[in-house]
């Protein structure tokens, strides 16, 4: 498809570095799935959907900084949604979710609220004004805080945080944040045998974003992040590049 | 009823049967041309590689039309340097690897070839229509494109394809061109050179403002161009171009293609090379037919 015009409606500052674009475009997508969303005349990036008719953007670049500093009015391309989304699985679940990471497990936290779910968070950021979501997340089931500066709640990563429970109680755990973030989590899963019950949002780098460039392929299996993802089981990921490095835009691998 | 051989020899390389993933596609890394040979693929060719790293043209650089999929990557590939020890990964999938290559001049895709040896064939792509400098500004120039080969064979220990772009008033003759330069066979078509505006706003939508057009859209340019090149030239044609399903596959071969290359159909599914091996040989089973019965049959209906 040709990118939709979609023109904002909502400009929110969620933290000094994050913004919410909601849009007039309600898209059907599962929690988890992302858009390609064009920046005309600059750059097309991946974007998980934080609502049906919202991104939430991180500050980081160029492409990022001028959505960030769209007004209402303004107007965006968006392709998709795109890719495989979280599957909601079980009665019990937690949510683990580092920095601009919560944008996709909100909807999720909300799908499984509406159906009864019972839901632990672990939300970890910076600092405590870059804590996202922390709200939103609250009306869904129980937030564990976990700060680097210890600005906010636990003074350290949400790694530490998850000793606090026995994972094992939880029918599945979803976890997006920092490449090296969610490395960790996975070791802890593993330790506990829960990665085949774990699920991650993952992050490449995307040119098509449909499944047939080949940008961001993982090894060794080859699967394309874009549409055998974002979202991976965890048990894919064992022994895989996640925490050891990346491919750039030529291809070539960097190292974390 | 016995399922009929597949198997060919194309160029001296066997292939368990006649489909090759396309250039640029899945091509990035080794253990995705892996991942796409054990889906059932005769052969895999790579990204094409440079001299140099290249992070090919900003986004947006591909997105589905109705009719196709229209996309400007911009040649975007790691350097051979960097490129060869994904050679090596693909090649343990046990299909014949072959290293897609591009450069400016002769003595570039020699460097390249050299430095990538040990793929079981290569293809020249002079041939990408939106690249400036490489790729189609090169293949529009029968007497660049006849020295390109020469040079690429000299260097080559395996077979050398050429792989040639529509873009073209006359592509018999640079594929004659390939021809006198040695080539081994010569792979039809890359995309057609094209664009899309956003009437939203009034913006090119391509990051690179034009690209190329592959898939559905262009199968019947493909058939053209093979039907032309597999009467005018000795050597084997390979058909590329919105190759879909068996059917897409008959028909270029069909024209004249000894072999097909799929690419955009991946979109779909990477099973599009199982898929058409199957429907393949339960067409020549249900037809009483060969392989060779096939490939250029509409010449022999004409009486060409
Ligand atoms: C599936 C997915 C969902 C995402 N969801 C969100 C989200 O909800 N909110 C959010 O703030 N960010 C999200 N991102 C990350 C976001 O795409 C990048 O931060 C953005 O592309 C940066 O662009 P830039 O021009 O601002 O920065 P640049 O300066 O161009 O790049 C900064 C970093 O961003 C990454 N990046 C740049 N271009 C791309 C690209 N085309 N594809 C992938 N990564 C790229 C690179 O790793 C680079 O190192 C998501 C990424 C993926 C893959
Ligand atoms: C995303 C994409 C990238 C491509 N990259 C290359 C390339 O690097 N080298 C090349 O020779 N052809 C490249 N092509 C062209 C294809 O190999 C093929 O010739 C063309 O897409 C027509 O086949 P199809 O309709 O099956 O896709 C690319 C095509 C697509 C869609
Ligand atoms: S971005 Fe092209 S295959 Fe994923």
């Amino acid at each position: 498809m040709k990118p939709q015009n979609a023109v904002i409606t909502e400009v929110i500052h969620e933290t000094p570095t994050i913004t919410t674009l909601k849009t007039d475009i309600m898209l059907d997508a599962a929690p988890g799935q992302f858009v390609m969303v064009w920046v005309r005349g600059l750059d097309e990036v991946p974007m998980a959907l934080s609502q049906p008719d919202s991104i939430t953007v991180q500050r980081v670049g160029e492409a990022t900084a001028a959505l960030s500093d769209m007004h209402v009015g303004d107007s965006i391309g968006i392709r998709g949604p795109f890719g495989k989304g979280f599957e909601l699985e079980g009665d019990r679940i937690l949510l683990i979710a580092g920095g601009v990471g919560s944008a996709p497990l909100l909807p999720l936290a909300q799908l499984a609220h509406a159906k009864g779910v019972d839901i632990t968070v672990i939300l970890g950021a910076r600092t405590g004004d870059e804590l996202l979501f922390e709200q939103q997340f609250s009306k869904c089931g129980r937030v564990s805080v976990a700060t680097d500066d210890g600005s906010k709640g636990h003074h350290g990563f949400v790694t530490e945080l998850m000793s606090q429970f026995d994972l094992t109680d939880f029918d599945q755990c979803y976890v997006c944040g920092p490449e090296l973030m969610m490395d960790r989590v996975l070791d802890i899963l593993h330790s506990a045998e829960m990665e085949a019950r774990s699920q991650f949002s993952l992050h490449r780098y995307f040119k098509c974003g449909i499944g047939v460039c080949g940008a961001c392929t993982i090894d060794p299996s080859g699967l394309r992040v874009c549409k055998d993802g974002p979202v991976v089981h965890g048990n894919m990921l064992i022994n895989s590049e996640l925490g050891r490095y990346h491919r750039d835009a030529t291809g070539k691998k960097i190292g974390h | 009823m016995t399922k009929p051989d597949l198997s060919i020899e194309l160029t001296g390389m066997g292939m368990k049967n006649p489909t090759i993933l396309a250039a640029g596609v899945l091509g990035t890394t080794g253990s995705s041309l892996k991942r796409v040979a054990n889906s059932g693929a005769g052969a895999v060719v790579t990204k094409s590689i440079g001299i140099e790293p290249k992070p090919g043209h900003p986004n947006p650089t591909m997105f589905k039309l109705e009719c196709g999929f229209l996309n400007a990557m911009g040649l975007p590939n790691p350097s051979y340097k960097e490129f060869r020890g994904e050679l090596d990964t693909a090649k343990e999938s046990g299909v014949p690897v072959i290293a897609s290559v591009f450069g400016a001049h002769p003595d570039e895709f020699s460097k390249i070839i050299d430095g990538l040896d040990g793929a079981d064939a290569y293809e020249l792509n002079v041939s990408c229509p939106h690249a400036s400098g490489y790729g189609a500004v090169v293949g529009t120039d029968p007497l660049l494109v006849e020295e390109i080969t020469r040079a690429a064979k000299q260097t080559a220990n395996a077979p050398v394809w050429v792989k040639l772009t529509p873009n073209v008033t006359d592509i018999v003759a640079i594929g004659e061109a390939a021809q006198r330069g040695g080539a081994d066979a010569v792979v039809a078509i890359n995309t057609v050179r094209s664009m899309a505006i956003d009437i939203h706003s009034g913006y090119p939508i391509l990051g690179n403002l034009y690209g190329g057009l592959s898939g559905p859209a262009i199968h019947p340019v493909a058939v053209k161009c093979v039907y032309d090149l597999y009467q005018a030239l000795d050597i084997p044609v390979i058909g590329v171009g919105g190759i879909a399903n068996y059917q897409d596959a008959v028909e270029m071969m069909m024209a004249g293609a000894c072999a097909v290359q799929i690419g955009s159909a991946i979109y779909d599914s990477i099973s599009v090379f199982d898929d058409v091996t199957m429907g393949l040989s339960e067409y020549l089973v249900s037809h009483g037919l060969v392989l060779d019965d096939i490939i250029g049959l509409a010449h022999r209906k004409v009486g060409l």
